[in-house]
Protein backbone atom coordinates (compact mmCIF):
# COMPACT_ATOMS: atom_id res chain seq x y z
CA UNK A 1 0.00 0.00 0.00
CA UNK A 2 1.83 2.89 -1.47
CA UNK A 3 0.93 6.47 -0.74
CA UNK A 4 0.85 8.81 -3.21
CA UNK A 5 0.80 12.15 -4.47
CA UNK A 6 -3.25 11.70 -5.43
CA UNK A 7 -3.81 10.16 -1.12
CA UNK A 8 -2.56 13.99 -0.25
CA UNK A 9 -4.17 15.63 -3.13
CA UNK A 10 -7.69 13.87 -1.79
CA UNK A 11 -6.95 15.11 1.76
CA UNK A 12 -6.43 18.73 0.76
CA UNK A 13 -9.35 18.51 -1.67
CA UNK A 14 -11.44 17.05 1.45
CA UNK A 15 -10.33 19.73 3.50
CA UNK A 16 -10.91 22.55 1.22
CA UNK A 17 -14.35 21.06 0.76
CA UNK A 18 -15.07 21.51 4.49
CA UNK A 19 -13.83 24.82 4.30
CA UNK A 20 -16.09 25.99 1.86
CA UNK A 21 -19.15 24.22 3.44
CA UNK A 22 -18.44 25.74 6.82
CA UNK A 23 -18.80 29.35 5.17
CA UNK A 24 -21.69 28.31 3.74
CA UNK A 25 -23.71 26.61 6.95
CA UNK A 26 -22.25 29.23 9.67
CA UNK A 27 -23.32 32.40 7.89
CA UNK A 28 -24.06 33.82 11.12
CA UNK A 29 -20.80 33.44 13.19
CA UNK A 30 -17.72 35.30 11.82
CA UNK A 31 -15.23 33.89 13.95
CA UNK A 32 -15.97 30.35 12.10
CA UNK A 33 -16.02 31.64 8.57
CA UNK A 34 -12.89 33.12 9.90
CA UNK A 35 -11.37 29.57 10.87
CA UNK A 36 -12.73 28.36 7.24
CA UNK A 37 -10.35 30.24 5.61
CA UNK A 38 -7.92 28.96 7.61
CA UNK A 39 -8.65 25.86 6.77
CA UNK A 40 -9.22 26.66 3.21
CA UNK A 41 -5.19 27.95 3.19
CA UNK A 42 -4.12 25.05 5.19
CA UNK A 43 -5.96 22.58 1.92
CA UNK A 44 -4.02 25.06 -0.18
CA UNK A 45 -0.36 24.41 1.61
CA UNK A 46 -0.75 20.81 1.46
CA UNK A 47 -1.33 20.47 -2.15
CA UNK A 48 1.62 22.92 -2.59
CA UNK A 49 3.81 20.46 -0.29
CA UNK A 50 2.40 17.58 -1.67
CA UNK A 51 3.28 18.17 -5.13
CA UNK A 52 6.88 19.67 -3.89
CA UNK A 53 7.99 16.52 -2.10
CA UNK A 54 6.63 14.58 -5.37
CA UNK A 55 8.45 16.27 -8.02
CA UNK A 56 10.90 14.63 -9.68
CA UNK A 57 13.88 17.00 -10.12
CA UNK A 58 14.29 18.86 -13.44
CA UNK A 59 16.75 21.25 -15.01
CA UNK A 60 15.35 25.17 -14.49
CA UNK A 61 12.83 23.99 -11.89
CA UNK A 62 13.55 23.11 -8.00
CA UNK A 63 10.91 21.18 -6.14
CA UNK A 64 12.03 23.42 -2.80
CA UNK A 65 9.80 26.37 -4.31
CA UNK A 66 6.56 24.96 -3.49
CA UNK A 67 7.58 24.69 0.21
CA UNK A 68 8.77 28.65 -0.03
CA UNK A 69 5.50 29.69 -1.90
CA UNK A 70 3.88 27.30 1.30
CA UNK A 71 5.65 29.75 3.78
CA UNK A 72 4.34 32.69 2.06
CA UNK A 73 0.90 31.42 2.15
CA UNK A 74 1.64 30.63 5.73
CA UNK A 75 2.87 34.21 6.71
CA UNK A 76 -0.33 35.86 5.15
CA UNK A 77 -2.62 33.68 6.58
CA UNK A 78 -1.65 34.64 10.11
CA UNK A 79 -1.25 38.36 8.91
CA UNK A 80 -5.07 38.10 7.83
CA UNK A 81 -6.00 36.18 10.94
CA UNK A 82 -4.62 39.43 13.02
CA UNK A 83 -6.22 42.19 10.55
CA UNK A 84 -9.70 39.91 10.54
CA UNK A 85 -9.89 39.17 14.23
CA UNK A 86 -8.83 43.09 15.17
CA UNK A 87 -11.51 44.49 12.59
CA UNK A 88 -13.69 42.17 14.61
CA UNK A 89 -12.88 43.09 17.84
CA UNK A 90 -13.63 46.84 16.66
CA UNK A 91 -17.00 45.88 15.23
CA UNK A 92 -17.88 44.34 18.22
CA UNK A 93 -17.02 47.27 20.16
CA UNK A 94 -19.36 49.85 18.20
CA UNK A 95 -22.17 47.35 17.69
CA UNK A 96 -22.25 45.07 20.45
CA UNK A 97 -22.54 42.61 18.36
CA UNK A 98 -20.67 40.19 15.58
CA UNK A 99 -23.93 38.96 13.54
CA UNK A 100 -22.74 38.81 9.71
CA UNK A 101 -26.27 40.16 8.55
CA UNK A 102 -26.49 42.97 10.53
CA UNK A 103 -23.05 44.01 8.99
CA UNK A 104 -24.82 45.92 5.94
CA UNK A 105 -23.61 49.78 7.43
CA UNK A 106 -22.00 50.77 4.17
CA UNK A 107 -25.36 48.93 1.71
CA UNK A 108 -22.96 47.75 -0.83
CA UNK B 1 3.30 -0.08 5.57
CA UNK B 2 3.89 2.26 8.39
CA UNK B 3 3.83 4.82 6.77
CA UNK B 4 0.49 4.13 5.54
CA UNK B 5 -1.17 3.35 8.59
CA UNK B 6 0.39 7.10 9.97
CA UNK B 7 -0.88 8.49 7.02
CA UNK B 8 -4.86 7.32 7.14
CA UNK B 9 -4.49 8.37 11.25
CA UNK B 10 -3.18 11.53 10.31
CA UNK B 11 -5.10 12.20 7.40
CA UNK B 12 -8.34 10.66 9.55
CA UNK B 13 -7.74 13.16 12.19
CA UNK B 14 -7.25 16.24 10.15
CA UNK B 15 -10.56 15.46 8.11
CA UNK B 16 -12.50 14.48 11.23
CA UNK B 17 -11.29 17.52 13.44
CA UNK B 18 -12.08 20.09 10.47
CA UNK B 19 -15.01 18.75 10.40
CA UNK B 20 -15.69 19.49 13.95
CA UNK B 21 -14.75 23.36 13.46
CA UNK B 22 -17.76 23.64 11.57
CA UNK B 23 -20.19 21.29 13.17
CA UNK B 24 -19.21 22.52 16.93
CA UNK B 25 -21.69 24.18 18.51
CA UNK B 26 -19.05 25.90 20.62
CA UNK B 27 -16.47 27.95 19.16
CA UNK B 28 -14.41 27.47 22.12
CA UNK B 29 -13.91 23.89 20.67
CA UNK B 30 -13.96 24.88 17.20
CA UNK B 31 -10.69 26.59 18.24
CA UNK B 32 -9.49 23.95 19.68
CA UNK B 33 -10.51 21.40 16.45
CA UNK B 34 -8.53 23.90 14.83
CA UNK B 35 -5.47 23.45 16.55
CA UNK B 36 -6.00 19.73 16.08
CA UNK B 37 -6.29 19.92 12.47
CA UNK B 38 -3.26 21.81 12.25
CA UNK B 39 -1.43 19.15 13.90
CA UNK B 40 -2.28 16.44 12.34
CA UNK B 41 -1.77 18.59 9.07
CA UNK B 42 1.92 18.73 10.28
CA UNK B 43 2.23 15.45 10.99
CA UNK B 44 1.04 15.01 6.94
CA UNK B 45 4.05 17.60 6.72
CA UNK B 46 6.78 15.61 8.06
CA UNK B 47 5.55 12.50 6.67
CA UNK B 48 6.12 13.98 3.20
CA UNK B 49 9.53 15.51 4.55
CA UNK B 50 9.05 19.21 4.62
CA UNK B 51 10.08 19.09 8.71
CA UNK B 52 10.68 23.10 8.59
CA UNK B 53 6.81 23.80 7.39
CA UNK B 54 5.64 20.93 9.81
CA UNK B 55 7.27 22.68 12.60
CA UNK B 56 6.57 26.42 11.52
CA UNK B 57 2.88 25.39 10.89
CA UNK B 58 3.16 23.90 15.03
CA UNK B 59 4.75 27.22 15.69
CA UNK B 60 2.66 30.14 14.00
CA UNK B 61 -0.61 28.22 14.01
CA UNK B 62 -1.26 26.18 17.68
CA UNK B 63 1.12 28.71 19.03
CA UNK B 64 0.22 32.53 17.49
CA UNK B 65 -3.38 32.56 15.93
CA UNK B 66 -5.03 29.69 17.30
CA UNK B 67 -4.18 31.84 20.75
CA UNK B 68 -5.29 34.80 18.72
CA UNK B 69 -8.55 33.04 18.04
CA UNK B 70 -8.80 31.61 21.47
CA UNK B 71 -8.85 35.46 22.96
CA UNK B 72 -11.21 36.97 20.67
CA UNK B 73 -13.58 34.16 21.37
CA UNK B 74 -13.39 34.66 24.98
CA UNK B 75 -13.24 38.15 25.10
CA UNK B 76 -16.10 38.77 22.95
CA UNK B 77 -19.60 38.49 25.12
CA UNK B 78 -21.64 36.83 22.32
CA UNK B 79 -24.44 34.37 22.47
CA UNK B 80 -22.96 31.81 20.53
CA UNK B 81 -25.96 29.94 20.53
CA UNK B 82 -28.09 32.47 18.85
CA UNK B 83 -25.26 32.36 15.83
CA UNK B 84 -25.47 29.13 15.31
CA UNK B 85 -29.59 29.22 14.00
CA UNK B 86 -29.64 28.87 10.20
CA UNK B 87 -27.43 25.64 10.54
CA UNK B 88 -30.03 23.69 9.39
CA UNK B 89 -31.33 26.31 6.77
CA UNK B 90 -28.34 26.24 5.07
CA UNK B 91 -27.13 22.76 5.30
CA UNK B 92 -28.90 21.27 2.00
CA UNK B 93 -26.91 24.13 -0.43
CA UNK B 94 -24.09 23.73 1.36
CA UNK B 95 -23.91 20.30 1.28
CA UNK B 96 -24.63 20.55 -2.79
CA UNK B 97 -22.09 23.14 -3.33
CA UNK B 98 -19.04 21.36 -1.08
CA UNK B 99 -19.96 18.06 -3.15
CA UNK B 100 -19.76 19.13 -6.41
CA UNK B 101 -16.86 20.99 -5.39
CA UNK B 102 -14.85 17.87 -4.14
CA UNK B 103 -16.57 15.77 -6.82
CA UNK B 104 -14.74 18.31 -9.50
CA UNK B 105 -11.17 18.61 -7.36
CA UNK B 106 -10.99 14.73 -7.24
CA UNK B 107 -11.98 13.88 -10.43
CA UNK B 108 -9.58 16.96 -12.20
CA UNK B 109 -6.67 17.09 -9.63
CA UNK B 110 -6.23 13.46 -7.76
CA UNK B 111 -7.38 11.23 -10.57
CA UNK B 112 -5.14 12.77 -13.27
CA UNK B 113 -1.88 11.59 -10.62
CA UNK B 114 -3.22 8.32 -9.58
CA UNK B 115 -1.87 6.53 -12.64
CA UNK B 116 1.25 6.87 -11.82
CA UNK B 117 1.78 6.23 -7.93
CA UNK B 118 4.73 8.56 -7.32
CA UNK B 119 6.19 8.36 -3.88
CA UNK B 120 7.84 11.50 -1.74
CA UNK B 121 11.25 11.91 -4.05
CA UNK B 122 14.07 11.02 -1.62
CA UNK B 123 15.85 14.22 -1.06
CA UNK B 124 19.80 14.55 -0.92
CA UNK B 125 20.97 12.81 2.40
CA UNK B 126 23.26 15.11 2.66
CA UNK B 127 21.14 18.36 2.76
CA UNK B 128 18.36 18.72 5.12
CA UNK B 129 15.33 20.26 4.50
CA UNK B 130 16.15 23.13 6.50
CA UNK B 131 19.45 23.85 4.12
CA UNK B 132 17.52 23.26 1.16
CA UNK B 133 14.82 26.17 1.85
CA UNK B 134 17.64 28.26 3.49
CA UNK B 135 19.84 27.96 0.32
CA UNK B 136 17.15 29.78 -1.77
CA UNK B 137 14.83 31.38 0.68
CA UNK B 138 17.94 34.22 0.77
CA UNK B 139 19.04 34.56 -2.14
CA UNK B 140 16.54 33.43 -4.95
CA UNK B 141 13.60 34.86 -3.29
CA UNK B 142 14.95 37.11 -0.91
CA UNK B 143 12.47 39.80 -2.36
CA UNK B 144 9.82 37.59 -1.52
CA UNK B 145 11.07 37.49 1.66
CA UNK B 146 11.39 41.13 2.37
CA UNK B 147 7.67 41.41 0.98
CA UNK B 148 5.95 38.71 3.63
CA UNK B 149 7.79 40.75 6.37
CA UNK B 150 6.40 43.59 5.16
CA UNK B 151 3.55 42.01 4.87
CA UNK B 152 3.57 41.10 8.56
CA UNK B 153 4.60 44.59 9.83
CA UNK B 154 1.57 46.14 7.66
CA UNK B 155 -0.70 43.62 9.40
CA UNK B 156 0.86 44.13 13.20
CA UNK B 157 0.75 47.61 12.38
CA UNK B 158 -3.25 47.57 11.04
CA UNK B 159 -4.21 45.59 13.84
CA UNK B 160 -3.07 47.72 16.58
CA UNK B 161 -4.06 51.22 14.88
CA UNK B 162 -7.50 49.48 14.56
CA UNK B 163 -7.69 48.39 18.24
CA UNK B 164 -6.22 51.72 19.83
CA UNK B 165 -8.58 53.38 21.26
CA UNK B 166 -8.76 56.87 23.71
CA UNK B 167 -10.96 56.15 26.56
CA UNK B 168 -11.96 58.63 28.97
CA UNK B 169 -11.85 59.25 32.63
CA UNK B 170 -9.03 56.94 32.70
CA UNK B 171 -5.49 58.27 34.43
CA UNK B 172 -2.90 57.67 31.37
CA UNK B 173 1.17 58.65 31.04
CA UNK B 174 1.46 61.28 28.79
CA UNK B 175 4.83 61.28 27.01
CA UNK B 176 4.62 64.41 25.28
CA UNK B 177 4.08 66.34 28.91
CA UNK B 178 6.82 64.20 30.55
CA UNK B 179 9.66 65.11 27.96
CA UNK B 180 8.73 69.04 27.66
CA UNK B 181 9.13 69.21 31.22
CA UNK B 182 11.94 71.72 32.08
CA UNK B 183 14.27 72.17 35.55
CA UNK B 184 12.91 75.33 36.30
CA UNK B 185 9.32 73.82 35.98
CA UNK B 186 9.67 70.62 38.52
CA UNK B 187 12.08 72.20 41.15
CA UNK B 188 11.99 75.04 43.25
CA UNK B 189 14.74 76.09 45.51
CA UNK B 190 13.88 77.55 48.60
CA UNK B 191 15.36 79.67 51.18
CA UNK B 192 14.51 78.10 54.97
CA UNK B 193 15.04 80.55 58.00
CA UNK B 194 15.92 77.91 60.60
CA UNK B 195 13.60 77.34 63.40
CA UNK B 196 10.59 78.67 61.46
CA UNK B 197 9.80 76.30 58.95
CA UNK B 198 8.14 76.49 55.59
CA UNK B 199 5.22 78.49 56.79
Amino acid sequence: MLIGLHHYLIVAAILFTIGVFGIFVNRKNVIIILMCVELILLAVNINFVAFSTHMEPVAGADPIAGQIFALFILTVAAAEAAVGLAILVVYFRNRGNIAVENIDLMKG
Amino acid sequence: MLIAIAFYILAFTAIAAAFMVVASRNPVHSVMFLILTFFSAAGLFILMGAEFLALLLVMVYVGAVAVLFLFVVMMLDVDFVELKQGFLTYMPIGAIVAFILLAEMILVGAVYFMGDAKTVVPTDPETSNLEAIGEVLYTQYAGAFEAAGLVLLVALIGAVVLTMRKRSGVRTQNAMDQIARTREDGVELVEIEPGQGLG
